[in-house]
């Protein structure tokens, strides 16, 4: 049994911006994100860190945050399904989602958005292979995943015609080591 | 009208993108754990450890002296108030919290009220019980034996068998059976399995002691059955109870039932004053809310020797667990499972269905199915084919031979239901076509001859959907009925109100389509709400593939009284009789003269600022309708497997899924929801089952035990279709989100077992697992 004797204080920068806060260290980061910054976009679907909906990227990596500690993200950038759109424009990866029909109740959709802009951060140019082993720690119920591998390819396929669009001498921006 | 034209207004047959995405693809979304309210209390709850135990001692002292508890609520709390125990749909009673003993495992034993969920799980533990542990019983057939433990005590009767339900003609089936040419039998087990909704379910409830009213924000997919459920326990009127239905994570059946946990949280918010949230884990999810099928079937066909079926005879032992709180219409404890017939035209049928209680987590909801149709369609696509393995006969040809013929609907089957449409030869024959079926069993043939295996799966189901015609179909007494109002507003905007609950099937957008084709409104001038009691017309709610057959039919046929109060405005702004217009290409027009024409958005303004004398102002209408009957999808599936004989691996190869769901009203929409479907299908048939070990003890109660296919686990579906529109139907559609659900497991099992059959094998329980396969590959000696 425990009860609330002690907390931490930790800032994070959360979607570029610097957050302060004081907090319990067993609490989870999931919950830090929803409930103390309530940033909602973020989901809890399991307890054993199987589903994927609170999937995070936590200094530039994907995590699922129901499985890391607030004080463990001390310092760290934090990234959420909020900071997705720039500017007024939505990520391609959201964009993809919209246009491919990859999702329906909506619930796994920030968690497997997350996990697909990292893995086209890291390889824009994924095979469907590269896809379904990168989205598997990412459950969905409703769309067979058939769609959401097609939102990731559309997304793919725009990124990379943003690269080569701003890298005239034809040389593909963006990296493309895995 | 010009292509471009008609897409603009996105009426039926196109592909509109959703109009729910732009909130869900920003994190936007409102679904029950992301609303906070001030002052909000948490609740958690102490589960029981044991099947079947006494209470020997409850104390909760421990947790109430912890900071930041606010109560404990335990049976005998709820006893005194009258509420320890609930109505199930199925006339049953569920014990809300146990007042002496639990009679399941993870059963809910007390609740812990605190200022925070962390300070409410501490607490949970802090509470100090002790049980007497009792014989449990597990298998529904030692349940039924007379020296069984008593499951409910409770009960009058003093034995665990819950009721005795039959459908068809015993007689006429015995007779046939008894001078059969041919009889085939089998025994298969449809195992229990879980929903799994990424989002479970939960709830804020939060009572205005000033006010008095009652707000619960719910995973429902029923919102206004709930808040009739909540009014019945409680006496609170319905005017001062409201249940909002905001953003639903997949339902699937799995938000259909109460669950003791809104009880407690209503209950909490009543005594407290102060908004109670209760979100359940993954585990509780798992472990204890309503199961799926947990069906043991006897089956037997009564045939000719040259293949043509004539006679079913179906026993089965349902297992309910602990409380009979499946969720089924009323009049129907086993669902529609009399489908089973199928899409054949058989003599006689007859089916019997003994419900039981065990100390198990109670339940018996579908999974994505309308009322045990999956098992149904389950067993008699396996049954033809053992007919055609025992006959030597190939599987696509038997069901040729068998298949209800275009011209027979409305077809009336042996067990009661008239199918409304379908064409099911012409289905397979395209399925069968597309895929390439000779060239697949060539393949095969070369690959049986080198050793490998491999094989083809059919399944030509028939889907009963859209509960239903008030004459048969109630929950409770409430029929079966579902509803829409529309307004249009003076600039030709509207806004739709449904009585049904998206989880995820794009209601916003397909409810709007139905309105833009009948209204000739662009798509994006219209707006669909649904899902809160206080402003939504009464109906029953989404699932049983209900929504487009029960409240896509009010939404037209209301749009079409708002159509014909329209034709009168336009008659009179265009100074002609009502009778010479004619309504074309989406506007009023002068027969004759069609360029001289109104649109809905013109006849809108009127409505508000010139309409004509002795007419009412305003441009708005309410249905609730009343199905003439239930439709009936089908679909024709064939899917190729290959085994892997070191493993015992199966792996889908290839699936494709052929779906007639009448009219389509989003092709996009429709698509994903058979993709959707096909998984919910692929992983009872591979990989889910929930499991009890001897003592009752869950062994699959977390995601890490219950495999949910991943992306890595799923094929690449591929579809096609027919169009049979309902003929009864305001706009011919038929429903469609859970024929793949049905169709695919028999599909996925008849090409594992077909890629087996030289060997011997005629059947194989689901979930066919690698280690289920590799063992019958030992046993024939061909693994590797």
């Amino acid at each position: 049994m425990s009860t609330k004797t002690r907390t931490v204080p930790i800032t994070v920068t959360v979607n570029g911006e610097v957050r302060q806060a004081e907090v319990e260290p067993r609490l989870l980061l999931v919950h830090f994100i929803r409930e103390t910054l309530g940033l909602t976009g973020t989901h809890i679907g399991c307890d054993t860190t199987s589903c994927g909906a609170c999937t995070i990227h936590l200094n530039g990596v994907p995590v699922k945050s129901c499985t890391v500690f607030a004080v463990q993200a001390d310092g760290g950038e934090i990234r959420t399904v909020e900071g997705l759109e720039q500017n007024g424009e939505l990520h391609p990866v959201q964009e993809g989602f919209w246009q491919e029909h990859g999702l329906q109740c909506g619930f796994c959709t920030p968690g497997m958005m997350m996990t697909a802009v990292a893995l086209l951060e890291r390889n824009p140019n994924p095979t469907e292979a590269e896809i379904r082993q990168a989205i598997s720690g990412n459950l969905c119920r409703c769309t067979g995943y058939v769609n959401i591998v097609k939102s990731i390819q559309y997304a793919a396929k725009k990124m990379q015609q943003a690269n080569e669009a701003a890298a005239p001498s034809g040389v593909p921006a963006g990296g493309g080591e895995d | 009208m010009t292509a471009t034209e008609r897409a603009a207004i996105g009426g039926l047959g196109h592909s509109v993108k959703r109009k729910e995405d732009p909130r869900f693809i920003r994190g936007k979304g409102t679904y029950v754990d992301d609303v906070k309210l001030p002052g909000m209390l948490y609740l958690d709850i102490l589960r029981s450890p044991y099947a079947h135990a006494r209470i020997t001692k409850l104390d909760t002292s421990k947790a109430l002296a912890m900071p930041g508890v606010v109560a404990v609520i335990t049976g005998k709390d709820l006893e005194a108030a009258g509420l320890a125990w609930m109505p199930t749909l199925m006339s049953d009673r569920q014990m809300v919290l146990p007042t002496d003993r639990v009679v399941y495992y993870a059963q809910e034993v007390a609740a812990v009220i605190a200022e925070d969920r962390y300070t409410a799980a501490d607490a949970v533990l802090a509470i100090d019980v002790e049980y007497e542990p009792l014989e449990p019983v597990v298998d529904p057939f030692r349940a039924l034996e007379p020296d069984a433990p008593l499951v409910r005590p409770d009960r009058e009767q003093k034995t665990n068998h819950i009721w005795n339900w039959q459908a068809g003609d015993k007689e006429a089936t015995d007779r046939i059976f008894e001078e059969a040419e041919v009889v085939v039998s089998q025994k298969m087990y449809i195992p229990r399995i879980h929903v799994s909704s990424i989002e479970t379910c939960g709830c804020v409830a939060s009572f205005d002691k000033v006010s008095g009213k009652l707000t619960v924000w719910l995973t429902s997919q029923a919102p206004h059955a709930h808040r009739t459920v909540f009014s019945l326990v409680s006496g609170i009127p319905e005017t001062k109870i409201r249940v909002i239905s905001p953003d639903i994570g997949g339902g699937f059946g799995g938000k259909v039932p109460v669950y003791p946990g809104y009880v407690l949280a209503i209950v909490a918010s009543l005594q407290t004053g102060r908004p109670v949230k209760w979100i359940e884990d993954r585990s509780e999810n798992l472990q204890a809310d309503s199961f799926a099928r947990d069906y043991h079937i006897h089956a037997e066909i009564a045939a000719t020797r040259d293949g043509k079926m004539r006679a079913l005879r179906v026993h089965t032992v349902a297992d309910h667990g602990a409380f009979d709180a499946a969720a089924n219409p009323s009049k129907f404890p086993a669902g529609l499972f009399s489908i089973g017939t199928g899409s054949y035209d058989l003599e006689a049928a007859h089916f019997s269905v003994d419900g039981v209680y065990t100390n198990k987590a109670p339940g018996g909801i579908a999974y994505r199915c309308s009322f045990r149709v999956t098992e149904a369609v389950h067993m008699i696509e396996r049954m033809v084919d053992i007919l055609a393995d025992e006959l030597n006969m190939d599987p696509a040809e038997i069901r040729f031979k068998n298949f209800i013929q275009p011209e027979q609907f409305p077809y009336k089957s042996p067990t009661g239901w008239e199918y409304d449409s379908g064409n099911y030869p012409a289905a397979l024959r395209k399925a069968l076509d597309t895929i390439g079926y000779q060239e697949l069993r060539r393949e095969q043939a070369e690959k049986r001859a080198r050793g490998e295996l491999m094989g083809i799966g059919i399944s030509t189901f028939t889907e009963i959907v859209g509960a239903g015609p008030s004459h048969t179909f109630d929950i409770l007494g409430i029929k079966m009925f579902d509803s829409a109002e529309i307004r249009v507003h003076p600039t030709g905007s509207a806004i739709v109100r449904i009585g049904v609950q998206t989880q995820g099937q794009g209601h916003e957008t397909t409810f709007a389509q139905i309105v833009a084709e009948e209204l000739g409104l662009p798509v994006e001038n219209i707006v669909v709400e649904h899902g809160d009691t206080d402003t939504a017309p009464y109906g029953l709610g989404t699932y049983a593939s209900r929504s487009t057959p029960t409240a896509g039919a009010a939404t037209a046929v209301a749009a079409r009284k708002i159509r014909e109060k329209a034709r009168l405005i336009a008659a009179h702004l265009l100074e002609v009789d009502p009778d010479d217009l004619e309504w074309r290409d989406y506007a009023f027009r002068v027969k004759g003269s069609p360029e001289r024409a109104k649109t809905m958005s013109e006849i809108a303004f009127a409505a508000y600022t010139n309409f004509p004398q002795g007419l009412e102002g305003g441009l708005e209408a309410v249905t609730y309708y009343d199905p003439p009957n239930l439709t009936f999808p089908f679909g024709a599936y064939v899917c190729v497997v290959d085994i892997d004989r070191g493993t015992g691996q199966p792996t889908v190869r290839e699936f494709l899924a052929l779906d007639d769901c009448g009219t389509i009203i989003n092709p996009m929409i429709v698509e994903g929801q058979i993709h959707g479907g096909l998984t919910m299908g692929l992983a009872p048939a591979l990989y889910e089952e929930i499991v009890y070990d001897d003592n009752g003890t869950m062994l699959t109660g977390t995601l890490m035990d219950y495999l949910v296919p991943t992306a890595m686990e799923t094929p690449n579906w591929r579809t096609e279709k027919t169009v049979t529109p309902s003929p009864h139907h305001p706009i011919g559609a038929k429903g469609v989100g859970e024929s793949p659900t049905v169709g695919a497991p028999p599909a996925i099992v008849n090409a594992v077992v077909d890629a087996l059959s030289h060997l011997g094998v005629r059947h194989i329980d689901i979930p066919i697992t690698p280690w289920k396969v590799y063992q019958i590959l030992e046993e024939k000696g061909v693994a590797e």
